[in-house]
């Protein structure tokens, strides 16, 4: 009873900032934008935009998978290295997210673009300038970039808690390293493989200003076109639709892959 | 220990809520603040040793200025809609002073607190948006054209909008970022009326601009300023104002009004309905009117004075400017946007947002996109399926 009341000013919290606006949010999915009246015509139109839907998704995909190649690494050497060491890694990793996130894009855009610090330097040397931005790469670039710690994250939290006499164990059955890795690691670090794929992407499936700045002009993503029904073309019910649409986008694709936890029991023996 | 440091921050953090309940409210008694609700850099603020309007206002009457920017009329007109925020003065183009009217957003001036509207010249008095003057006081005027760069564009290829088609400078060309002007610009270069209602004729528009798309660089408001200043880009069509500003910092740039017309308009002063001290915003449509202050204030945004007698307290060289003021025959193309019913605007934005999201994404992509996806959701249905059999199996020794 008292554990219960304890969560009582989080989910006053929750009632008000979030089940609130949802139920906002579906009351304008389904109203006319001039009338008011009850309407269909936003969510029929939603077919429209599936082509910017899947870039979306395809492109956080992407960089989602790129975060996990780049990020798996890095934490496994983290979790090894000694606990103080430890400490001061993972500050590093976090270091960047000390600086704004719109910032640290920018500082991007004047790296890359066609007379920024990358390509005056190629010039010098009589290379270029190359189209290093304004396409769905350097989405991507910028999305990982941004987004790669919390890959890292959970990642680390996983491998480090991993009983090393596992390890040790399977090295004393045969097993080469790289079997240790794929039969004992790998599956035990699973759990925190899936938290890290949702956290990169579910904020990224649904940027905006990221595509913006290092986009090109067809590399337009879905939150770019809900920002732009909210922000200026005054109408917000296709806003709102869009914005039901990618939700359940992303409890689908959540859904998925926690598919592929499950309980612990059974991803020991996946 | 850790009961006191419980208490401790449970005191800082009440302490927290009553500092941020109580300082707004104490300042508001102490002097009057209104909101100004401007688009960006569209005031002198002090820069480069120019006069700082809304300072030199704060000093003259003791009014407080909250000065808040935006960066297109269809912004402005969202965050009125939307509400949630109360401006006391704002500054609409002339359509959109119109659509305001129209849906009654405006409150009507009292013209005994601006005196110094005797100032406003006849040429900018009753227009067509505001036929009265019941709601709106000229702030600028000026036009749109083409800004490009001397050194990177051919001089041949200058004098029409077909500029910003021309496949040889693709990816450094920049348009407009709201559908009025975009639109604009593709109705002047079709020949057709800006203000057409004609849904054939948008939608032909619509295609033109698609197919601008792929050589644009980006969709830039102010964000032009920089591009087009440091070489980014080479060719850009934003408001003659803007540009002698960008001269300033680089001189290669250079100036075209199109052959086939361009717009010309009028940025007006209003107060909208969710004003708090209408006295106020009076008095600062007021000191923007009087022809000292206007000059000075024109003198660094390079837009065109609205103003008699302002010309004075100018530059010489910037009064005389061709861009700012260019002569009858060039005006004699300038056209003017008026108010589109609801349906027509609408049917505009729902065009730009196909426009600015359709299109280029080539149909291979989709297509992997789809099979990827689909990929993925079979190997996850594999995958549960060989776990469930794995659990089952489990189950069955289990039992045994």
């Amino acid at each position: 009873m008292k554990r219960q009341l304890l969560s009582g000013p989080y989910l006053i919290w929750m009632g008000l900032f979030t089940v609130i606006p949802l139920v906002i949010v579906l009351y304008y999915a389904f109203t006319d934008s001039l009338t008011g009246s009850f309407t269909l015509k936003n969510i029929a139109s939603l077919g429209t935009y599936l082509p910017i839907f899947l870039r979306s998704v395809w492109l956080s995909l992407l960089s989602a998978l790129i975060c996990l190649v780049v990020g798996y690494p890095v934490a496994w050497t983290i979790a090894q290295a000694k606990p103080g060491h430890q400490r001061f890694f993972y500050l590093l990793v976090m270091l960047p997210m000390c600086i704004s996130f719109l910032l640290r894009t920018l500082a991007w855009v004047s790296l890359l673009e066609d007379t920024g610090i990358i390509n005056r330097l190629l010039g010098s040397i009589g290379i270029g300038p190359l189209k290093l931005m304004r396409n769905n790469g350097a989405v991507i670039l910028g999305m990982v970039y941004n987004y790669l710690p919390y890959m890292i994250m959970p990642l680390y939290t996983v491998i480090m808690k991993i009983d090393p006499r596992l390890i040790e164990a399977a090295q004393d059955l045969g097993c080469d390293s790289a079997q240790v890795f794929r039969k004992v690691t790998l599956p035990l670090s699973l759990p925190g493989i899936v938290s890290g794929l949702t956290m990169v992407f579910v904020p990224a499936v649904s940027t905006f200003y990221i595509s913006q700045k290092l986009g090109g002009t067809g590399s337009t993503l879905i939150g770019d076109v809900i920002e732009s029904q909210f922000k200026a073309a005054y109408n917000p019910n296709l806003g709102a639709a869009l914005s039901l649409a990618l939700m359940v986008l992303v409890l689908i694709c959540v859904a998925v892959m926690n598919r592929f936890t499950g309980d612990d029991e059974s991803v020991a023996t996946l | 220990m850790n009961r006191s440091v419980r208490i401790l921050s449970s005191v800082l953090l009440l302490a927290c809520l009553l500092l941020a309940l109580a300082v707004p409210g104490s300042a508001a008694k102490e002097q009057v603040t209104i909101n100004v609700y401007n688009w960006g850099q569209y005031i002198s603020d002090g820069t480069d040793g120019y006069i700082d309007v809304n300072a030199e206002f704060e000093k003259e009457t003791g009014i407080k200025v909250n000065y808040i920017t935006y960066d297109s009329n269809e912004t402005m007109y969202t965050k009125l809609k939307t509400g949630g925020s109360s401006y006391d003065v704002i500054v609409p183009s002339d359509y959109m002073v119109a659509r305001l009217i129209s849906e009654d957003m405006l409150l009507p001036l009292n013209y005994d607190n601006i005196p110094n509207a005797q100032y406003i010249m006849p040429a900018y008095r009753g227009m067509a948006h505001d036929p009265k003057d019941a709601y709106s006081v000229p702030y600028t005027w000026g036009c749109t054209g083409i800004i490009y760069n001397t050194k990177y564009v051919d001089e041949a290829d200058v004098g029409s909008w077909d500029l910003l088609w021309n496949e040889k400078y693709s990816g450094k060309i920049l348009m407009f970022d709201n559908p009025r002007d975009a639109f604009g610009v593709a109705e002047l270069r079709l020949g057709y009326d800006v203000n057409t209602t004609n849904e054939q004729e948008l939608r032909t528009c619509a295609d033109l601009l698609k197919q601008q798309k792929p050589l644009v660089q980006n969709y830039f408001m102010d964000q032009m300023y920089s591009a087009l200043e440091h070489e980014e880009a080479w060719i850009g069509v934003y408001y003659a104002g803007d540009f002698i500003q960008m001269q300033w910092e680089n001189e290669a740039l250079a100036f075209c009004f199109p052959e086939e017309g361009f717009n010309l308009f009028v940025d007006a002063l209003c107060i909208p309905k969710s004003c708090q001290n209408k006295d106020a915003a009076e008095a600062y449509i007021n000191f923007l009117c009087r022809p000292d202050i206007c000059g000075q204030n024109m003198d660094y945004l390079g837009y065109s004075v609205p103003i008699q007698g302002a010309t004075d307290y100018m530059d010489p060289e910037m009064a005389a400017n061709p861009v700012a003021y260019p002569d009858d025959a060039t005006l004699a193309r300038g056209y003017a946007f008026l108010n589109l019913p609801a349906e027509t605007s609408q049917k505009m934005d729902s065009l730009w947002l196909e426009v600015k999201t359709g299109g280029s994404g080539s149909r291979v992509l989709i297509f992997g996109v789809i099979g990827v996806v689909l990929v993925i959701v079979i190997l996850a249905l594999v995958l549960i399926s060989r776990k469930k059999k794995l659990k089952k199996r489990r189950a069955m020794y289990q039992n045994k």
